[in-house]
């Protein structure tokens, strides 16, 4: 290597390096794909918030339905929820993963803010979240028919990610209902 | 005065050891062989929602949750293979802090060979090329002896 190309060796260094870190300024470090893409919604036996008898997979298996993680300690949850309403009325099926929360509370909170759930498993101890891989709230898990996880969302749901992301994979799936 | 700052001390240490244990729960283990794994495996397991945090450090109710889980199944008697696959599996290759080797982490494993490596052969081309530049001593001839002589003598008779 000549003298001449060694001065230009900080120059190239520097310029990888940048290359690189430009890049990562565009990357979200929190965006994690989730380990349960493409398999079965795990299974469970939990309580079913506000009613006497209990869910278990095969209840909430058999369409293509949103799984949505929430929890009244959660400020997010409640930021989508009007959104989940809207979506619910337009009739795309939701079911609520109550994440480690109080049933008197949540059962409060559906009061209040309205219910856009088909119902709300009770996962008190958290540990369906454990299976699904949930880290927090709000998570919102898209499942085919035939019961296997085939999209998550981590964070708020609202007009926008519907739209760009989880529509487009729901009606390819064979979703229902259009909220177009 | 003195014994007041005594005082205040005595406080601040007592509410700093208090809040230390508040962070991590213990548990009762069966053996302190298991123990000893808990240990390992929960600075090994990263935490999924605090990600540059282990779950032995991190108080965010997952970590909070996984600790536990680990903890059952330890006592379960599962291995230490067995543990990382089941979190693996549920959260992915994320949350080891020592990944398995496998094509994709392949390269991370032997970076630090293959960087040491070349450490190693710059090291050695620099050191013979420098052993090669370094100047030959050179002999004078007679005649250069003599001029360089004469020159020293006249700077002598100059002064």
């Amino acid at each position: 290597m000549g003298p001449r190309v060694k001065l230009f060796v900080p120059l190239i260094i520097f310029a990888v390096m940048a290359l690189f870190l430009f890049r990562g300024l565009a990357l979200d470090p929190r965006a994690m794909p989730s380990a349960l893409i493409d398999h079965a919604l795990p299974d469970f036996t939990l309580a079913s918030l506000g009613q006497e008898q209990e869910l278990s997979r095969q209840d909430v298996v058999g369409e293509v339905a949103l799984f949505n993680v929430w929890a009244t300690w959660c400020m997010s949850c409640r930021v989508e929820h009007p959104y989940l309403i809207k979506l619910a009325g337009d009739g795309v099926p939701i079911y609520g993963v109550n994440y480690k929360d109080e049933d008197g509370a949540a059962l409060d909170w559906l009061a209040t803010l309205g219910n856009p759930y088909r119902a709300s498993i009770v996962d008190n101890e958290g540990t369906l979240g454990l299976d699904m891989g949930v880290y927090g709230a709000p998570e919102t898990y898209l499942v085919d028919a035939q019961g296997i996880i085939r999209f998550r969302h981590v964070g708020v749901v609202d007009e926008r990610v519907w739209n760009s992301t989880l529509e487009p994979l729901y009606i390819e799936l064979g979703g229902k209902a259009s909220t177009r | 005065m003195i014994s007041l700052i005594r005082l205040a001390f005595l406080v601040l240490a007592l509410t700093a050891s208090m809040a230390g244990q508040a962070v991590i729960e213990t548990y009762e283990f069966s053996s302190t062989a298991l123990e000893r794994r808990y240990h390992q495996l929960s600075t090994e397991l990263r935490c999924p929602k605090c990600q540059n945090q282990n779950i032995a450090d991190s108080n965010a109710p997952i970590a909070q949750d996984l600790r536990k889980l680990l903890f059952q199944l330890l006592e379960s008697g599962a291995t230490n293979d067995e543990i990382l696959s089941h979190m693996v599996s549920r959260y992915g290759e994320f949350v080891r802090y020592r990944p398995r080797l496998t094509g994709a982490t392949s390269l991370l494993w032997i970076a630090p060979v293959l960087l040491l490596l070349g450490a190693v052969t710059i090291v050695y081309i620099s050191l013979r090329r420098r052993k090669g530049a370094a100047p030959e001593t050179v002999e004078l001839s007679a005649q250069e002896q003599k001029t360089l002589k004469d020159m020293l003598e006249k700077v002598e008779r100059d002064r």
